[in-house]
């Protein structure tokens, strides 16, 4: 009876009497803490109120809790100051959006399971997990108002559905209290960038620009990459611009330049300001282009090899492009002044001897596009020669760079 | 220069939408047949009211869209942070009662625009809400937004439609700024009636949504605010030929109830022939609109508030609240107007008196959010702004509190009201006495009466 199972919700916290030695009540629970430098789910602090003011109770002046109220061991009670490395329950966690790092959404809280550990010297309960749904919401409307044992009886007709703490991430747009409060990005970090950008997206410009400013850079690039123009815009604007130049710089050079081809001139300026010189130079070179013709569209992560290359030279040259491997697909021949002589699907060089030199495996014509040709004549392209990359050409017959079949993906899904 | 220029353009379209949209949905079913039985029954008398809505709706639109620009956040999410689940509840309850009705005067004014031609409401309506289901949770939604957007042209109708009946543009424009108050039922009812349906409270929380959703921030805000007031204007410059088209078409001839869609289309009369066309192809657009943006926004606004996933792009067993939800909204909506003898037009009335009784709830909230220094930074009101919103809490409660406490006293026997006074119980001398109430036709009151009498303003004289 005493006992209750073991755990206790926050709703059923909010307002259990407390009772000092001889057993006198001393007033009613407000809000509880945690101290995140401290213990990561221990709940360090009790506010209470009886009169004016609010006391504090230190988790080690506990002897028991429960239902029937919490009883101290302790009663030497300091009034309660606010202090910045709390993390006060009510007001900063019940009704506020966290991210669920292991459902990968933003989610509401609605109350807080906590698990009550028994010690030879007194009870503490740890916060195990975050409650979201319809039971928590039910618990919430009867708080106060129907007994808890109640509650706990009726809210098992529906489903329960809470996250466990250690997959919550908090946010918080302050970044002194978010050093303060121990917020870690590590959950963000671990996550997808897709499913990052989508959780990003989510939320309001304050906390997007609060992750920005703390997370990884290249995390941060890869995310941004992930979103919408429109968005990615918005966030660089709202980064102090170094901090913006750094995953900037992180980025490819395609997905740069269309983010800042989406911000205002100026913003846009300072930002490459900020850069270094080698990634600065591809970028502005990319952002003279118009944004739809193929010039805009192209990326420059190709690999583009002399034309007398063999398979196995072609094998060992892809050791040096290790960071593009992933999305590669077609590689490049280009005589002496970089004019474009053919395109080697990457699939034939399994099958050729390693002396072979490439141009036997070339087929016989390379579909190419000039730097200015508009995008749906390159969509045409892709569906009618089956492409997986095109390469793009300047004015002087030299390889530019290369449009890939997700870029054309991304285009159709626009429309 | 140029492109500086180009810039500006640039932004300005990529934020217009929003307040457009809104605007226009403004103008649903209940708009419609609101105006035109402000019109229909007391000719130009109520165009003065005209001008404070329209200054309330630039407000409180204004506000919605501030909001949501600065915050990020959507109405029901900065209510639940600010104010606790409980309070977002009850709330919530609420707004789904009173949209659940709005929902219902859509598929109304689907029913009534088809029945001009004798389409049944039995074949009608089932169809639309099937095709309002599959549009909006099958995504086609946004491809047709802008058909809708177009059609919303219609409203041009009524503007010609008005030139050509040659109204006594004198006595629209004294009316337009002579405020005219009666302590009668029917009148007090339209008051509330006409607010409700110009400044939705649901249509808050959509704007305020559509606003975040379009990513708009406190930076591009400017251009948005343009816009929110060139739609707020909008809405109300058709409101107003709506009225005097209604009050030169029918008033005139003898003030009357709106009673069915063959009623209110009589204001088209100069397009002869076409008249009842036009007038059908208007409501259709504007309720069929509405009914698509109506349930979703209800839904988002509940599952926002209340943290329950959402969203038409999420499967059915990851968001099972939200399509629950939504499919009740639109299953009910549409099946109680298939109850026979259902009373369509006076259901559309009713559902738009009640959105003027939530309203100021709902201003109340938001008003005390943005005055919020920790949310809205220094984009928190300004003191004229403060009093516009509290003043016109003060008067739709007071509205409210007059019509309920205007009713109770009727509804009560006549014998508890005697021993007050020896006066008989005034009898409101409406236009028509036959009938022309939107809930009831009941006499005044005594106090109202003693009150009209202490105030000094008179009827309006027949």
């Amino acid at each position: 009876m005493a006992d209750d199972n073991g755990f206790l919700f926050l709703t059923e916290l909010l307002g259990l009497k407390v009772y000092d030695l001889k057993g006198r009540r001393l007033g009613l629970v407000k809000d509880a803490a945690l101290v995140p430098l401290i213990h990561p789910s221990r709940v360090d602090r009790f506010l209470i109120g009886g009169g004016w003011a609010w006391l504090t109770i230190r988790y080690d002046q506990v002897r028991s809790i429960s239902l029937d109220g919490i009883y101290l061991k302790d009663e030497q009670l300091t009034p309660y100051h606010s202090d910045e490395y709390m993390l006060r329950l009510v007001r900063d966690l019940l009704d506020q959006q966290i991210i669920d790092g292991q459902g990968r959404k933003v989610v509401r809280v609605t109350d807080v399971t906590f698990d009550i550990q028994h010690a030879a010297d007194g009870d503490s309960i740890h916060i195990i997990d975050v409650d979201i749904g319809l039971r928590s919401v039910l618990r919430r409307l009867a708080q106060g108002v129907v007994p808890p044992r109640l509650v706990r009886r009726v809210q098992t007709i529906i489903a329960p559905h809470s996250i466990a703490w250690e997959d919550c991430s908090i946010i918080e747009a302050d970044p002194q209290r978010r050093l303060r409060l121990n917020i870690s990005n590590k959950i963000l970090e671990r996550m997808h960038p897709a499913d990052l950008a989508d959780i990003v997206e989510e939320l309001s410009p304050d906390d997007r620009e609060a992750i920005f400013e703390t997370i990884d850079s290249e995390v941060a690039a890869e995310t941004l990459s992930e979103m919408e123009p429109d968005v990615q815009a918005s966030i660089l604007e709202s980064l102090e611009t170094e901090k913006a130049a750094e995953i900037v710089e992180e980025m490819s050079p395609h997905d740069a330049a269309d983010a800042l081809a989406e911000l205002e001139e100026q913003t846009s300026e300072d930002i490459l300001e900020e850069m270094e010189v080698e990634p600065k130079a591809e970028l502005e070179e990319l952002l003279e282009y118009k944004e739809n013709s193929a010039g805009g569209l192209m990326n420059t992560e190709y690999v583009a090899l002399p034309e007398d290359t063999t398979v196995a030279g072609a094998m060992e040259a892809l050791k040096a492009h290790e960071e593009i491997l992933e999305n590669l697909n077609t590689l490049f021949l280009v005589d002496a002044n970089e004019q474009l002589i053919a395109a080697i699907p990457l699939a034939r060089l399994f099958t050729a001897a390693g002396a072979t030199p490439l141009r036997e495996l070339a087929p016989e014509t390379t579909i190419h596009v000039d730097v200015e040709e508009r995008q749906d004549r390159i969509m045409e392209l892709f569906d009618k020669y089956n492409l997986l990359t095109l390469p793009v050409i300047d004015a002087e017959g030299k390889l530019a760079g290369v449009i890939t079949a997700d870029e054309v993906i991304s285009l159709l899904r626009e429309k | 220069m140029l492109k500086r220029f180009r810039y500006q353009i640039a932004i300005f379209l990529s934020v217009i939408g929003p307040g457009l949209i809104t605007a226009n949905v403004d103008n649903d079913s209940g708009g419609i047949f609101t105006y035109s039985q402000a019109g229909a029954k007391y000719g130009y008398l109520p165009l003065w009211t005209l001008i404070p809505i329209t200054l309330l709706l630039i407000v409180t639109q204004e506000m919605s869209s501030r909001m949501g620009a600065v915050t990020g956040k959507g109405l029901s999410d900065l209510i639940r942070e600010e104010f606790g689940l409980r309070t977002t509840f009850f709330l919530m309850i609420a707004l789904v009662l009173t949209n659940f009705l709005n929902v219902i005067s859509e598929f109304a004014g689907i029913a009534s625009s088809l029945e001009l031609f004798h389409i049944s409401r039995y074949i009608a309506v089932p169809i639309c809400a099937v095709a309002v289901w599959f549009l909006v949770v099958r995504g086609n939604y946004n491809s047709v937004e802008k058909i809708f957007l177009v059609a919303c042209t219609l409203y041009v109708t009524y503007i010609i439609s008005a030139f050509l009946l040659k109204p006594d543009w004198k006595e629209a424009a004294i009316y337009s700024v002579k405020p005219i108050l009666m302590f009668d039922t029917d009148y007090i009812t339209m008051l509330i009636a006409m607010v409700g349906t110009s400044i939705a409270p649901w249509m808050q929380f959509y704007l305020q949504s559509a606003i975040v959703e379009k990513g708009i921030t406190a930076k591009e805000y400017v251009q948005s605010r343009i816009e929110v007031v060139v739609g707020c204007i909008l809405t109300d410059v058709v409101a107003f030929f709506i009225i005097v088209s209604c009050a030169t078409a029918i008033w005139a001839h003898g003030p009357k109830d709106i009673n069915d869609a063959a009623d209110a289309a009589v204001a088209l009369r100069p397009f002869g022939q076409y008249a009842y066309l036009l007038f059908s192809a208007g409501l259709f657009n504007a309720s069929f609109f509405a009914a698509c943006i109506l349930p979703l926004s209800t839904v988002f606004t509940v599952c926002e508030g209340l943290g329950f996933e959402s969203g038409v792009d999420k499967r059915f067993h990851e968001a099972p609240e939200f399509y629950w939800l939504y499919t009740l909204l639109v299953v009910l909506g549409a099946a109680v107007i298939l109850w026979p003898h259902f009373p369509l037009i006076k259901m559309i009335l009713a559902s738009q008196v009640l959105n003027g009784v939530l309203l100021p709830f709902v201003l109340i909230y938001m008003v005390i959010l943005i005055n919020k220094k920790g949310l809205m930074k220094e984009w928190t009101n300004s003191a004229a702004y403060n009093a516009v919103a509290w003043v016109s809490v003060a008067i739709m409660i007071g509205l409210t509190l007059a019509l309920a406490s205007i009713t109770v006293k009727q509804m009560m026997p006549q014998a508890k009201a005697a021993p007050r006074g020896s006066a008989p119980v005034a009898q409101v001398q409406s236009h028509d006495s036959s009938r022309h109430s939107l809930i009831s036709d009941v006499p005044e009151s005594r106090i109202a009466h003693l009150l009209r009498q202490a105030i000094g303003i008179g009827k309006l004289a027949d």
